[in-house]
């Protein structure tokens, strides 16, 4: 339209300067209402996104597992006499997936699933000399394993290598056992079946329970120590897209008759409590988002009424009341604006500081600091947004101002 | 005459109240003309209708009944946006209070009307305004904010800013009604010297008699009617 610097900017801008006062008043309450909204939401994510890599680096995302083996009592003769209302849950054995070769096959072709893992799992001793400490045995097929579990990544000695007498242990187990990398320790299963195994790498999972007691074996050996030859206990499964696990689990359900248990399912507790967290944050923002508008427009019309005769003033010089109207939606973006701006800057110096605050023993961080810039640009904008709708009521006013009663003041 | 009056009235009524139980007539019939260069002072008890007069030739207020000219043209039904325009480009006001826009400085004051007229030229704005402010004698305030200045010195800034877009016509509603004698007369002064030098059509609401008698005309209006327009001594 003109090159020259917008008139209606430079008045909004005079007149947010020379009201000094409110200016800052209604900028800092702004900035408080933003901070709160920018600190909440980062925190939000920040727990969902440590949970999703804990998920993401250590948890099949879907995982298959026998059916529970469940009695069948005899409740009634055909008298119609019941002879056992009471009856026990039996001891569940280790037992292995019906037909898992075929279904791994036929899963394969399945287009949204990216890995599938036979795993067998038992529980055992690792004996060494004198000492002796009980541990849970993964037996696993390490190239397809480690795409769901990264394992390598916790190696701190030797190295993630699982022949037929290879054993992974954690860091705490070797030192209970006083073994090191190289070592041979016996490991005898449940079963009674017992192996001599070397110790072909040590990990730190960062978790004292884990370095105890979780082993890693190859699959074969782990299928000998659980008495399940040629058998698996689950089957482990990441997909495409971790949020349509359950929908995958669903659909393999329905396809092999075999319980499929997502991590969505398994981990609902979490969901629900992020889902409940997220709707109580959105109702935060809009009530906070209200309180902005509402303190913005009633900043505005006083301000409408003290500029009257300024508004006078440049109605008589010719201003249309298309340019007062913006002059003052102007000025409600502005103050919406520079408040967000205020706000993004505390509310995420807030975050980081109370993220370097909250330290793990060790000085590791508690849970990843995710504060993503479309965070901040997006409270920008809908601040400005904001600040204009609630100057709408103002500027009309101060537009429809009858030039005559506004000189008369 | 091949020019135009600047400013022709023809049987101009204002009411207030329209169609209200309390309608009142505070103009009555007014015919007025103003030729180009004329200095005219408009005189009349209080209450008596020269501000709302003023306002309507202003463009800042609308006629009940009657035609208004300017420099020719019928304006009293010209919608909004174009009595907005036509008042921006073609009338200048000095006002008795109030002054200026408070937030701006002398010379963005003196601007004003030039900004908002989103035609002229951008290069040309401050050095006319930096001009007319050398000619109220202020250039050495230029920079000032506006309510640092004396009552005097914004009514100087204020004729500066009438002349600001080469008004064909100056509305000065008392505006050495609220300075002391001495700076009434500086004002007076300048507003004349203006008038002669550019031959700006200038029409004044005065209290002051001895002002009064200093200008081409008086127009003296009593109870809504022009009473008499005895010529200047
Ligand atoms: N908005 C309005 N509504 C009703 N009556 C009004 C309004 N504005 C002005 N009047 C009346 O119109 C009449 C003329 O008022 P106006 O202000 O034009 O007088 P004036 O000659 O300028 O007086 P003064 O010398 O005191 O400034 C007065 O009787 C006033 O009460
Ligand atoms: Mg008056």
């Amino acid at each position: 339209m003109n090159h020259r610097a917008p008139f209606e900017w430079i008045a909004a801008i005079r007149f947010l300067k020379e009201g000094r006062m409110q200016t800052i008043f209604i900028v800092t309450a702004v900035a408080i209402g933003v901070a709160v909204i920018v600190f909440m939401s980062a925190m939000l994510s920040s727990l969902e996104a440590n949970f999703l890599k804990r998920v993401l680096t250590s948890q099949p995302h879907i995982q298959l597992v026998p059916p529970d083996e469940v009695a069948r009592p005899l409740r009634r003769y055909p008298s119609g006499d019941v002879v056992a209302t009471i009856y026990q849950r039996p001891a569940q054995r280790i037992r292995s997936l019906d037909q898992w070769q075929a279904v791994t096959r036929q899963l394969a072709q399945w287009p949204e699933i990216v890995t599938i893992s036979p795993v067998v799992s038992a529980s055992g001793l690792a004996i060494k000399g004198a000492a002796s400490r009980s541990i849970a045995l993964l037996g696993i097929d390490p190239a397809v394993y480690f795409k769901i579990v990264r394992l390598p990544d916790y190696i701190v000695a030797g190295q993630a290598r699982l022949l037929a007498d290879d054993i992974v242990i954690g860091t705490d187990l070797a030192k209970d056992l006083g073994v090191a990398l190289g070592d041979k320790i016996i490991v005898r299963a449940g079963t009674g079946a017992s192996v001599v195994l070397t110790i072909s790498g040590l990990f730190d999972l960062g978790n004292k329970g884990a370095n105890e007691r979780s082993t890693y074996v190859s699959l074969r050996t782990g299928q000998a120590l659980s008495g399940l030859a040629g058998g698996v206990s689950t089957i482990d499964i990441t997909v495409e897209d971790i949020y349509a696990a359950e929908d995958v689990a669903q659909a393999i359900q329905a396809a092999t008759g075999i319980e499929a248990d997502s991590w969505i399912k398994t981990n609902a507790q979490f969901f629900s409590a992020i889902a409940a967290q997220s709707n109580s944050n959105t109702l935060i923002r809009v009530f906070v988002a209200l309180s902005i508008a509402f303190g913005i427009a009633s900043v505005l019309v006083v301000s409408v009424i003290q500029r009257s005769k300024d508004i006078g003033i440049l109605r008589a010089v010719g201003t249309t009341q298309g340019q007062i109207l913006r002059i003052f939606l102007l000025q409600g973006g502005l103050l919406g604006f520079l408040g967000a701006i205020v706000g993004a800057g505390v509310g995420a110096g807030a975050l980081v500081l109370w993220h370097g605050y909250l330290r793990r023993p060790d000085g590791s961080e508690l849970f990843p600091l995710v504060l993503e810039p479309s965070l901040l640009v997006i409270a920008l904008v809908l601040a400005a947004v904001t600040g204009v709708a609630a100057a709408a009521v103002p500027a009309l006013r101060a537009a429809k101002l009858d030039p005559v009663v506004a000189i008369r003041g | 005459m091949d020019e135009p009056d600047v400013l022709r009235l023809v049987d101009l009524c204002k009411s207030y109240n329209v169609c209200t139980p309390v309608e009142t007539e505070v103009l009555h019939n007014i015919n007025l003309t103003l030729r180009r260069g004329e200095f005219v002072a408009l005189i009349g008890p209080s209450g008596s209708g020269k501000s709302t007069l003023l306002n309507i030739i202003g463009l800042l207020d609308r006629p009940t009944k009657g035609a208004l000219f300017i420099n020719g043209r019928e304006v009293s039904r010209l919608d909004d946006a174009a009595i907005t325009k036509l008042r921006g480009h073609s009338i200048g006001f000095v006002f008795q209070y109030h002054y200026l826009i408070s937030a701006y400085t002398a010379l963005e004051n003196v601007m004003m009307p030039m900004l908002v007229d989103q035609e002229f030229p951008n290069d040309q704005m401050r050095v006319r305004a930096a001009h007319l402010l050398a000619e109220v004698g202020l250039t050495q305030w230029q920079d000032n904010l506006a309510n640092n200045m004396s009552g005097g010195q914004q009514q100087r800034v204020a004729i500066a800013r009438a002349l600001a877009i080469n008004p064909v016509l100056i509305l000065a509603d008392e505006p050495t009604g609220n300075l002391d004698t001495a700076s009434a007369n500086g004002v007076f002064e300048m507003m004349r010297a203006m008038n002669r030098a550019n031959g700006t059509t200038f029409l004044l609401v005065t209290h002051n008699m001895d002002l009064a008698r200093r200008c081409d005309r008086i127009v003296e209006v009593i109870d809504g009617r022009i009473s008499a327009q005895p010529a200047a001594a």
